[in-house]
């Protein structure tokens, strides 16, 4: 090793052994974990090493439960909030009076504290002894009986999850696409329209392909932040999740280390390295759908 | 396509808290274009000449004023419905589609009965890339052209639906020099065998002269001068007119009218015939002075600049209103000059008359534009 080379490693050493010591020893770590049965923290012990944790999981009612809301979860809030979204930054785009007004309504939900956003949610949608909830009592004018969101059937429950989270995700989604939608020139709409394109397809050929870059980054970390929802629903449902039946990955991973059955490390690691399959899965087939399909020399 | 602009006025409202003035971009602004003529307007930057363009092809509506292509009235159509084919300054170009997909963008827009069949759209954008000569790189993104196909491309986007009239802003701003005389000329080919009826905006007087068969000079937002490019050389109607025209500039001397004839410092340099006593600003071309042992106008030599065909010979004037007064002579004439002092004669014709509190033209030479 040159005398050069050698300096640049010792300047790279200081982030080199934060990294390995906070971020690469846990990830291995949490691998070995998954294969080691009935690891315990104290002893340092285990019984013995095999895919016991993994069939243990698998077989859990809890964790395919939690399996499933996470996919519900997923599967709707991320197309739900990223077409949303579109809708609204093409509408504020297209506007020039109160624009900056409701952009920043809009973006009010994303300096707010998701437990506080929680505790709103729930005077909208809980019952009481007192009162059945703002949002039953809309019902009620157009002669719906009052539902219980809180603690009443799965598919209400999974509303209002659904509900909370497009409404936690939508201003940076706004955000990211009301930039891109500026910074499409307007040339290429003043030509579309000098040859008298349809506004449909002015928005299929022309809009959706430039800011086609930024639909793809916000379906990727959409996908990401979905799968690892938790906060969400600890806010609207407290925090023993798996008797409300609404549980996530996450929240089963949580509730393995720490949550009142606790102490099951080697099952939360587990459960951690199929969450990371599922994830990494997801997102390298984004990318390769979305690599036909987004333009990036603009 | 005939177009008649008339009485065409575009006033921008003033904007922002602090109200400044409205902007007058275009002022009654009226002209003919005859079927199928290319007309250069020609101006400095912010005279309205993008501004008429963009209220030629609908972009902008008017605040006063009617345009018509051939008996139509237009005025009110908006861009969509006025079929006409626009070539803009950065070209434009969807740079996600290829150079083919580009061309047939305009053609498969059309609906009803001008509705093309597949094959029919295929023959048409290959017909115009043929016009334009890019028929190899249909299959390459823009990105992938440099700044002259790009332009090509742009052009044949433009025409391909067969535009009633060609509209192009500022169309070869964006190409090197060398790359922007050969595609003048190209533009004029294209022109010429298409017969579209064209308007092209350009800042750059020896583009407009080059190619169009007339110019349309602003300034200001105020046509100043409509003519043919050597009409408009040889007679302008104002100072601005003279000296936005013609490269090296024209020589302009503050100077006096004294009983029929113009006074330059001390010389009486030209007759005067009918131009009342007064001040006035004397404008002549650089060919326009002819070194002479005897001339009428007398400078102090500060040298001579050879450019191999021609020579300029340089010369300071105390009424002149730029630093160094510029003559040019062809490179046979060089052996006359010498000494401290040069004379000059005035060559009839290159020599004009201008107010010098409003810039009109004085002396009666000037033709009809």
């Amino acid at each position: 090793m040159g005398k050069r080379s050698a300096k640049g490693w010792l300047y790279l050493l200081p982030a080199i052994l934060f990294l390995g010591f906070f971020l690469v020893y846990p990830l291995v770590d949490v691998f070995v974990y998954s294969f080691e049965e009935s690891y315990n923290f104290a002893s340092q012990t285990y019984a013995g090493v095999g895919t016991f944790n993994y069939s243990y999981i698998l077989r859990d009612p809890y964790f395919l439960q939690a399996i499933k809301n996470t996919f519900i979860l997923v599967i709707i809030t991320v197309p739900v909030s990223t077409g949303l979204a579109l809708v609204i930054s093409l509408a504020l785009n297209s506007i020039e009076r109160l624009r900056r007004l409701f952009q920043t309504v809009y973006f009010l939900p994303y300096v707010t504290n998701t437990l506080a956003v929680g505790l709103v949610f729930m005077i909208l949608f809980q019952r009481t002894p007192y009162t059945d909830g703002f949002v039953n009592l809309m019902l009620s004018w157009f002669g719906a009986g009052p539902v219980d969101f809180i603690d009443g059937p799965y598919a209400a429950k999974m509303f209002v999850l659904c509900l909370y989270t497009v409404w936690i995700v939508l201003p940076f989604k706004i955000l990211i696409l009301t930039s891109a939608l500026a910074s499409v020139s307007k040339d290429y709409y003043n030509a579309a329209r000098i040859d008298n394109t349809p506004p449909f397809r002015v928005f299929r050929k022309i809009t959706l392909p430039m800011i086609s870059p930024s639909i793809v980054y916000l379906v990727i970390t959409g996908f990401i932040g979905a799968f690892k929802a938790y906060s969400d629903a600890v806010a609207l449902f407290g925090t023993n999740l798996n008797a409300a039946g609404m549980n996530t990955i996450v929240g089963y991973v949580y509730d393995m280390l720490y949550g009142s059955s606790g102490g099951y490390p080697s099952y939360a690691s587990a459960a951690a390295i199929v969450l990371f399959v599922i994830v990494l899965t997801i997102t390298v087939i984004n990318l390769l759908v979305s690599r036909k399909h987004v333009h990036y020399n603009s | 396509m005939k177009v008649s602009v008339r009485d065409l006025t575009k006033i921008f409202p003033a904007r922002g808290r602090k109200k400044g003035e409205d902007v007058v971009a275009a002022g009654h602004v009226s002209f003919e274009i005859e079927d199928g003529e290319l007309i250069g307007l020609l101006g400095p930057s912010g005279c309205g000449k993008s501004t008429i363009l963009n209220l030629l092809c609908g972009l902008l509506q008017p605040t006063e004023g009617r345009i018509f292509f051939g008996e139509e009235d237009v005025t009110d159509l908006p861009a969509e419905q006025r079929g006409v084919g626009m070539v803009f300054q950065n070209y434009a170009l969807y740079p996600h589609l290829t150079v083919m997909q580009n061309i047939m963008f305009p053609l498969q827009n059309f609906k009803g009965d001008r509705k093309l069949s597949r094959e029919e759209i295929k023959k048409r954008t290959d017909e115009a890339a043929r016009l334009v000569q890019i028929d190899g790189l249909m299959d390459r993104k823009p990105a992938e052209l440099s700044g002259g196909q790009q332009q090509r491309v742009a052009i044949a986007r433009a025409l391909v639906k067969m535009p009633r009239i060609l509209l192009m802003d500022e169309p070869l701003s964006n190409l090197d020099a060398r790359l922007r005389l050969q595609t003048r000329e190209e533009i004029r080919r294209i022109q010429r065998e298409t017969g579209i009826t064209t308007v092209f905006v350009t800042h750059d007087q020896d583009e407009a002269m080059s190619i169009s068969d007339r110019i349309i000079v602003m300034q200001s937002g105020v046509v100043n001068q409509i003519g043919k490019p050597q009409e408009v050389y040889d007679s302008p109607a104002n100072l601005f007119v003279a000296k936005f025209l013609g490269n090296p500039q024209i020589n302009t001397f503050r100077g006096a009218v004294r009983g029929g004839e113009v006074y330059v410092g001390g010389d009486c340099i030209l007759p005067a015939d009918g131009i009342p006593d007064g001040e006035v600003i004397v404008g002549v071309r650089p060919e326009g002075l002819i070194p002479a042992p005897d001339g009428a106008l007398g400078c102090r030599l500060r040298g001579v600049e050879v450019m191999g065909r021609d020579i300029s010979v340089l010369a300071e004037h105390d009424a002149s209103e730029a630093a160094t007064v510029r003559s040019i002579v062809s490179a046979e004439n060089i052996a006359m000059l010498g000494g401290g002092t040069v004379r000059f004669d005035i060559k009839p014709g290159k020599a004009f008359v201008f107010a010098a509190d409003t810039g009109l033209r004085l002396d009666g030479r000037r033709a009809d534009g």
